[in-house]
């Protein structure tokens, strides 16, 4: 038997998870239930995090947002604030699985559920993204590419949750973007994934600038040096060909049914590249 | 939606009505193979093996039988042995130890998921639970998976006693070879020797999935006294019934079939995996068994369509003419012999002329699961071999592609290297409509390529049963033994239609079991609108019989002044002013003039046409990444009439695009431990709607003159072409000819980058 609890409270919710080792929380449950129905999981309980209010929806914080970690993904695009401020992140969070998946899942269950494929996660690292995680010894604000460990790992102590997704005020001159490549047109994981986020000033000199890499090692990386390679220049072919480099020298995948090690670190490199010239776009039409 | 041509010499044929079974199906009523429930039945589930090749010394079921709900367990050891027996499936025949051994293992699991054991529980839960009770002694073997290797001297050897069927030489030695064939005639090495333009190469595809949505599935029930019932949706109930009796060595009397409706089957639910068992299981508990398998157990246990390895030569004289052809094909059998074998040299003979042919086929077995049939099987992957070699000769000859088929294409009159004399096949006339489509004449963008590419199909003829019987009002009840997989219920009623005169409406079309209908085979070889049609279509013409002969008693006149016309008989003796009387007005006087209007008619026509088809593919590819889009798409085929033309759109628009998941993407992936990786549609990566153009349909009409209104057959070909049109095309788009399927990104972006 399985017990299935429907806290009303953070944490109501913390001491819960905190209480049974096999319990896993829930919110679109289109990662857990999959994992259920194949024998891959087998909770003892199941924590329903979606009928605690902060859980659900998306406010004003810090001059960003902050995401309710139970909304899901096809929520993202109604608010017309988010996706003026991060139209790479809720792009990312939209090509998960299909629009009935989006309509359950959430950004904080695919950072959870800790694949170095999942959509939104290199688009939240680019976009500089936090979490609010709580647990039995309170609330802490943590990187997203702190939340991953392993493939289907993370670094949450027993007990502890994401109850949040921040996103940062966003640079008037800023833009962000993310690509991944799948065989297919959608339904599909991602066989390699690029964000980047960046800051032009009035001249168009990039000014600041993060780009991340799914699919390529066991966590989605945030490349600096690829960001680095950005910073100062006028995003010219030469310093794209040089982020591109870095790109590739921090690609560490393995070859599996989805792709060769060659195919995804040249892809990752080509998807950079794009996802930059539409990042670049974004900013300038924003400055 | 019935929409009438004046122009036609038919009143119902050609036209779109509403297919029977439209409303069951999209209100979900329909009750489809895990969907049937019967009186106290219970569920079963099946252990597999999770090793590739292993020797079972010993199961023991004694745990799971001992958990509470466990009502039965089986193991092969419950199964009769049944060395060199066989039975007759109309289509061919089907190895009953073979069968047996691949619905439950007996010594050796031969590949991953291969059946072991069996139970039986009042829950599904606890039918789960029960299995991880049970305690199978493995003893794992080497184990081959790639195809090569399989049929290499050294592979480790999957059945010992197996010996190659064919072979000039036969030699005592085991081996992985099943079956091999040659055919030589005059001096095809000589010939392209001297060839002004020669296309060669090895070409190589993995196997595929025919990847219908519905797992296989059935409830069985066996009582005491020996009889047994099965329901199950699959391609032919009588198939159902002769394997599940010949498996159980049981007389086919004793088991009694009923069709479920049908969730895709292409070819893939020619066969059984299930029914043995659970009659097994039901015996044992005395209650009516359901077993279902879980998409993983499709992917890993049910029949995918085989690889081929092929190396080939192709060659032409300056001009265009084609003067010989070499090929030695490998096909993939899986874990038993039957990779259809002789279908690959029947598809390479039935498309050109050739003066001098050479060709060796053969199959191995491996351990991957057993195929079996899919749409066309073993035609898709030898045409995409010969149409990339015939469009490179084309092009070193600086020749038009359809003009180059057009030049060398097969006719009526003509013999094919395999012997079979051509009818009145329409293959020029298809590359002709394809020749006058405007696609062809549409610009393409940078980084696009247009390929073109033809198919065969041979069709099937096949036993056949069909009963019209006219109710006391007029309407008719249709009854065949095949179930509907494509449209057939919708074509049935269309026919008998036309024939009485009567509304479509009216027509009921049923899909009958075992012991209601005389014999049929499968619902197979686009078959079922050539031979069921026409064995409808007599079984009308019979009851018009006998209605002009009822009138003709009634009238006191002479049969032959009596005329069956526009659903009445007309009197025509002269002098006679007899009213007409309609069909409606028979059937309700039935009970004075003879009594009930009804007549089964069981037929085994042999005179089918094949089916040919052309393909018009427009590709994009990304030179980054090597992502290739079809744009655009055109199906053009001779179906000899379309009865009811949606249906044959949706035929062709369904094989094409099987046939472009083939070409792109599709493919069983192994591990290095010989399991598969990739058994769910997330990564056995099928078409979605978002990958395709619509495909554009163009019917030909060139009639077989063996059915009354003129059918072909249409299910099949459509898959044919679709993986040598975008070869075609991808080449014409990058210059690359890419010889190994899928045709996927990375192997793409390789192609682009100097790669192989």
């Amino acid at each position: 038997m399985i017990a299935f609890h429907s806290p009303q409270t953070l944490e109501d919710a913390s001491a819960l998870l905190a209480a049974e080792p096999s319990a896993r929380p829930l919110s679109g449950g289109t990662d857990l239930l999959v994992q259920m129905r194949s024998g891959r999981v087998e909770p003892a309980a199941i924590v329903d995090l979606k009928q605690i209010p902060s859980m659900r929806g998306i406010r004003a914080h810090d001059g960003g947002f902050a995401i309710g970690a139970a909304t899901p993904c096809t929520a993202l695009l109604d608010d017309a604030a988010l996706c003026a401020a991060w139209p790479g992140v809720v792009e990312a969070a939209n090509l998960i699985g299909s629009v009935q998946v989006r309509n359950r899942a959430t950004m904080a269950g695919n950072l959870c559920n800790a694949s170095p494929a999942a959509d939104s996660v290199p688009a939240l690292i680019a976009a500089d993204a936090r979490a609010l995680v709580v647990g039995p010894a309170g609330e802490r604000e943590v990187p997203i590419a702190d939340i991953p460990a392993a493939p289907g790992k993370t670094n949450l102590a027993q007990g502890e949750f994401v109850a949040e997704i921040r996103l940062p005020a966003k640079s008037a001159s800023g833009g962000d973007a993310y690509l991944r490549s799948i065989p297919r047109t959608e339904m599909d994981i991602a066989v390699v994934g690029a964000g980047v986020s960046l800051v032009l000033d009035s001249s168009g000199t990039c000014t600041a600038a993060r780009v991340a890499l799914g699919a390529v090692a066991p966590t989605a990386l945030l490349v600096e040096e690829a960001g680095a390679a950005l910073v100062g220049t006028g995003l010219d072919d030469a310093a794209l060909d040089r982020m591109a480099d870095a790109v590739r020298a921090a690609c560490n995948p393995i070859n599996d049914k989805r792709g060769t090690v060659e195919y995804r670190t040249a892809m990752a490199a080509i998807l950079a590249k794009r996802a930059t010239r539409i990042a670049q776009s974004r900013a300038g039409a924003n400055s | 939606m019935t929409e009438h041509n004046p122009l036609s010499q038919f009143r119902v044929v050609g036209t779109r009505p509403v297919r029977p079974d439209g409303i069951d199906k999209v209100t979900g009523k329909a009750i489809y193979g895990p969907d049937h429930v019967a009186p106290g039945m219970i569920h079963g589930a099946i252990l597999r093996s999770p090793h590739p090749h292993a020797r079972i010394r010993s199961i023991d079921t004694s745990k799971a039988l001992a958990l509470p709900g466990v009502k039965a367990a089986v193991t092969g050891q419950d199964l009769p042995h049944l060395p060199g027996k066989s039975v007759s499936l109309g289509e061919g025949e089907a190895d009953l130890a073979n069968l047996s051994c691949n619905c439950l293992a007996r010594d050796k699991a031969l590949y991953e998921g291969h059946a072991v054991a069996a139970v039986a529980a009042t829950s599904a839960s606890i039918a789960r639970e029960a299995l991880k009770l049970i305690t199978v002694d493995y003893e794992v073997l080497p184990h081959v998976i790639d195809l090569e290797d399989a049929a290499r001297d050294d592979a480790p050897i999957l059945h010992p006693d197996l010996r190659t069927q064919g072979a000039e030489e036969p030699s005592d030695k085991p081996t992985n070879i099943a079956f091999t064939f040659a055919l030589k005639q005059g001096d095809a090495a000589k010939a392209l020797d001297g060839a002004a333009a020669v296309a060669s190469g090895r070409f190589a595809m993995p196997p595929v999935h025919q990847g219908y949505i519905e797992p296989h599935a059935c409830v069985a029930s066996w009582n005491a006294d020996g009889q047994g019932q099965v329901w199950c949706s699959s391609q032919g109930p009588f198939m159902v019934r002769a394997v599940t009796a010949g498996v159980l060595d049981i007389p086919v009397s004793d088991v009694r079939v009923t069709p479920l409706e049908i969730g895709g089957g292409f070819g893939g639910k020619t066969t059984i995996y299930l029914e043995p068992v659970a009659m097994l299981l039901s015996r044992k508990a005395g209650r009516p068994v359901r077993l279902a398998m879980s998409r993983e157990d499709v992917f890993r246990a049910s029949g995918p369509a085989p690889g081929l390895v092929v190396d080939i030569r192709i060659g032409a004289d300056a001009e265009g003419n084609l003067v010989g052809i070499e090929a030695d094909m490998l096909y993939d059998a899986g874990a038993f012999p039957g990779g259809g074998t002789m279908l690959g040299p029947l598809v390479l003979s039935n498309m050109y002329r050739y003066p001098a042919v050479d060709i060796r086929t053969r199959d191995a077995v491996s351990n991957k699961p057993s195929v079996a049939a899919y749409r066309a099987p073993a035609a898709p992957q030898i045409t995409f071999a010969i149409e990339s070699c015939i469009d490179d000769i084309a092009a070193q000859l600086g020749m038009d592609p359809i003009a180059f088929r057009l030049k060398n294409a097969l006719r009526p009159g003509d013999t094919s290297a395999m012997g079979m004399e051509c009818g009145e096949i329409g293959f020029v006339e298809c590359l002709d409509s394809a020749n006058a489509q405007d696609h062809l004449k549409a610009p393409l963008g940078d980084n696009e390529g247009r390929g073109i590419a033809a198919g065969y199909w041979i069709n099937i003829g096949g036993a056949s049963s069909a009963s019209v019987s006219l109710a006391e009002d007029g309407s008719v009840a249709v009854v065949t033994g095949n179930p509907d997989i494509g449209g057939s219920r919708a074509s049935m009623a269309i026919m008998a239609s036309e024939r009485l005169g009567v509304p479509y409406e009216k027509v009921r079309p049923i899909i009958g079991d075992t012991a209601t209908i005389g014999y049929s085979v499968v619902t197979g070889g686009s078959r079922t609108t050539f031979a069921v049609g026409r064995a409808v279509v007599q079984a009308c013409d019979t009851i018009i019989a006998d209605m002009k002969k009822r009138a003709a008693n009634v009238w006191q006149v002479a049969e032959d002044d009596v005329e069956w016309r526009n659903g009445a008989v007309h009197c025509t003796a002269k002098g006679n002013d007899n009213a007409p009387m309609t069909i409606t007005e028979m059937a309700e006087n039935a009970n004075t003039t003879g009594g009930p209007i009804a007549a089964e008619v069981s037929i085994n026509p042999h005179d089918s046409l094949p089916a040919y088809g052309v393909h018009i593919c427009d590709v994009a590819v990304d030179p980054e990444t090597g992502h290739v889009s079809i744009k655009r798409y055109t199906v053009v085929q001779d179906v000899g009439r379309a009865i009811h033309p949606d249906y044959v759109e949706g035929q062709m628009q369904g094989g094409a695009v099987q046939g472009i998941g083939w070409a792109l993407n599709e493919a069983y992936i192994y591990n290095s431990k010989g399991c598969l990786d990739n058994p769910g549609f997330l990564d056995y990566r099928m078409p979605v709607a978002s990958d395709l153009p619509m495909i554009d349909t163009v019917i030909v009409e060139k009639p077989n003159p063996a059915h009354p209104y003129g059918v072909k057959g249409v299910g099949e070909v459509p898959i044919v072409p679709p993986l040598a049109a975008i070869g075609n095309a991808v080449k014409a788009a990058t210059g690359k000819r890419i010889r190994e399927l899928p045709m996927s990104p990375d192997r793409v972006f390789a192609a682009i980058n100097g790669g192989k």
